[in-house]
């Protein structure tokens, strides 16, 4: 694989505290069991359509939402479960839309792909490849023509880097110096084509240097170093312009339920899963006096405990009602005479 | 009532606007220093500035991508799209997002974007330069389509859609532009959107049309009139969501239905409005509904060849005559 990640020193705990830091792992863990919850309701028919996992890439995330802050904004596309709990969702209505609820955060008319909250400046979940990037790009003209010191992560995977819109929003955000830092989740492959066989450049970050902006690349397997590099990333696009970053990373599973993964080696994943950001990141906290295995284990059980009430929450929530299937088509709708 | 051109009248409603609301932008190719290719926003940079009045690359899904953005961040963009032939290029940001996200997110999401373009052939600008594909973006629930055909309807339609919380794709015509008209002088006249008006009274046969096409209509009618023919002509003036009322209403008085769009013929909105009113006035109709529209093939070049295959006057009266039994 041409793919090689930048050397660089990762970060030992990031000058954050015992619980923030416990925080992050706790929120990688729930991700973790969530998306494993996940499949299982898919396969026993409680979700439907399509389910991408976040499995593996958790600590991106995770790393990034500590970094954002409540004024900012939030785009992604539609492997978007993790992304919603680490901004700061309900979970459990998080839950609840992937089971098509009434409860759910897009009120079970989103599904898996489309989740959302405008009160956490959580504009979706998006489904079309490099369709948000246009969008998002768009948020960061309106903070520029506010005035307001509100920038947008815009997070994508490799594969929307050789769409147009990528082009096209890059382009215009540097022309314009919008706040947006576009955060390439490379995890090696579009559906089943990997990087070095759908883009010229295989280190996607480098595609910054041909609109003279900012950019870099992190271990995405490293929450700290995804969140120092996302910290400093969003620093310097409300000062000056847009910033591209490349989070190298991993998904374990397939790209959705039902892929048959003929397209790589249980080597190659066995060798990714051996730098599990979760188990990683449980070994540094431990040999950093942070924490023992015990209180780690602790967290796993409240996780396990706050999964079965998410569960439960999802299950007995209601379906949406009839007249949901008209509602909100139009703000003003303008009926029939 | 001032009597001015459909331009000054758009060019009115978005000065108006912007003076009225400062949310209120425009964004677009060539509409700030060159004064936009149809002379629409000329002078806005210098009365406005190059926050309000943005010049973009040749970028349509983003220049449509990043105005559903600051839509959703609280502004109201006004997004110019050179000529409706370019919002392909647009399609999927106009179609799968602006469309759709009041819908997918449960009304968390607001999409309070106009974008206006221009349609229509007849100015010798080849086949990909002179489409009338207006029915295709009317496709789209979520979407509201406005196509006006008078200098009064441009000025009050664009007022409302500005002021509308929905996308509202809004189509001008390229050869109107130059059209004179009373336009009332309030700077809040408005037009709803989704009420179709009727443009000409009549008693024997009901003509259905808009934007270009409303105007070749009316001249046929003053035509029919000299024959002692009495057409009533109803302009929709908004393709979605679609009125027809107004038109089922007409059909029982003349029991005639003629549409008349510039657009193809097949899929057309001709097709949608004999469909519903087949549905609603079947017994009311003595005549097959008729339908004129533009010949099945892309526009050629060639001025002769152009304009044959475009609707004509002569065209309206031989559809008006054929439900009339009088060929």
């Amino acid at each position: 694989m041409a793919l090689e990640l930048l050397k660089r020193e990762a970060p030992t705990l990031s000058g954050l505290s015992p619980e923030e830091l416990l925080e992050l792992y706790r929120q990688m863990y729930l991700i973790r069991r969530f998306e494993e919850k996940s499949a299982e309701l898919y396969t026993a028919g409680l979700i439907g359509g399509f389910l991408h996992l976040y499995i593996g890439e958790e600590a991106i995330a995770v790393g990034a939402c500590k970094a954002l802050q409540a004024r900012d904004h939030l785009f992604t596309a539609y492997r978007d479960h993790g992304w919603a709990i680490a901004r700061g969702l309900d979970p459990k209505a998080t839950m609840a839309e992937l089971l098509g609820k009434a409860t759910g955060v897009s009120g079970g008319k989103g599904g898996s792909m489309h989740l959302a909250s405008a009160a956490h400046h959580y504009w979706g979940g998006h489904a079309i490849v490099g369709g948000h990037l246009p969008m998002a790009t768009g948020v960061g003209l309106a903070s520029r023509y506010k005035g307001v010191d509100e920038a947008v992560l815009c997070v994508l995977g490799e594969g929307s880097t050789n769409i147009g819109y990528f082009h096209e929003s890059i382009n215009l955000a540097a022309v314009w110096k919008l706040p947006v830092v576009y955060l390439v989740e490379n995890n090696q492959y579009g559906m089943g084509t990997s990087v070095d066989r759908a883009s010229a450049v295989s280190n996607v970050f480098q595609r910054g240097c041909a609109y003279e902006i900012a950019n870099d690349q992190v271990n995405g397997q490293d929450v700290l170093e995804v969140y120092e590099a996302v910290k400093e990333a969003l620093e310097h696009v409300r000062r000056e312009g847009p910033y591209l970053l490349e989070a190298v990373t991993y998904r374990y599973v397939g790209h959705s339920m039902g892929d048959p993964e003929r397209y790589r080696q249980k080597a190659e994943i066995e060798e990714w899963r051996a730098r599990d950001p979760i188990q990683n990141f449980a070994q540094k906290l431990q040999a950093h006096g942070v924490a023992d295995a015990a209180q780690l284990e602790q967290i796993h059980q409240a996780c396990e405990a706050e999964l079965v009430e998410i569960v439960r929450f999802a299950e007995e929530s209601p379906e949406p009602p009839d007249e949901a299937l008209w509602e909100h088509v139009y703000v003003n709708p303008i009926e029939p005479q | 009532m001032a009597v001015i051109t459909v331009r000054e009248a758009i060019s009115q409603a978005l000065r108006e606007e912007m003076h009225r609301d400062e949310r209120v932008f425009i964004i677009g190719e060539e509409i700030g220093r060159w004064g936009g290719t149809y002379a629409v926003t000329r002078g806005f940079l210098d009365e406005f500035g190059e926050t309000r009045v943005r010049d973009t690359p040749i970028a349509e899904s983003v220049i449509v991508g990043a105005a559903i953005g600051a839509a959703i961040a609280g502004l109201r963009p006004v997004a110019e799209i050179m000529t409706i032939n370019f919002a392909f290029l647009a399609m999927d940001q106009i179609v799968n997002h602006a469309a759709k996200l009041h819908y997918m997110f449960n009304g968390q999401i607001r999409c309070p974007l106009v974008i206006r373009t221009v349609g229509g052939g007849g100015r010798q600008l080849g086949a990909t330069h002179s489409q009338t594909p207006d029915v295709v973006f009317a496709h789209f629930p979520g979407l509201k389509v406005v196509a006006p055909g008078t200098p009064a309807d441009a000025k009050g339609l664009l007022k409302t859609a500005i002021r509308d919380e929905d996308p509202v794709f809004f189509i001008e015509h390229a050869t109107l532009y130059q059209m004179r008209g009373e336009v009332p002088d309030d700077d809040d006249f408005l037009v709803p959107i989704g009420v179709s008006d009727i443009k000409r009274q009549g008693k024997d046969v009901t003509i259905v049309s808009y934007s270009k096409m409303l105007q070749v209509s009316l001249e046929a009618a003053s035509k029919l009139a000299e024959e002692g023919i009495d057409a009533e002509v109803i302009d929709l003036r908004t393709l979605r969501p679609l009125d027809t009322r107004p038109i089922v209403e007409s059909v029982r008085k003349t029991n005639r239905l003629v549409v008349v769009e510039e657009g193809w013929r097949g899929y057309g909105i001709g097709a949608e409005i004999a469909s519903q009113v087949s549905e609603k006035a079947f017994d009311q109709l003595d005549a097959p509904i008729r339908r004129v529209a533009q010949a099945e093939v892309p526009l050629p070049y060639n001025r002769r060849l152009e304009q044959m295959a475009l609707p004509q006057v002569a065209d309206i009266i031989h559809a008006v005559k054929d439900v009339m039994y009088i060929n």
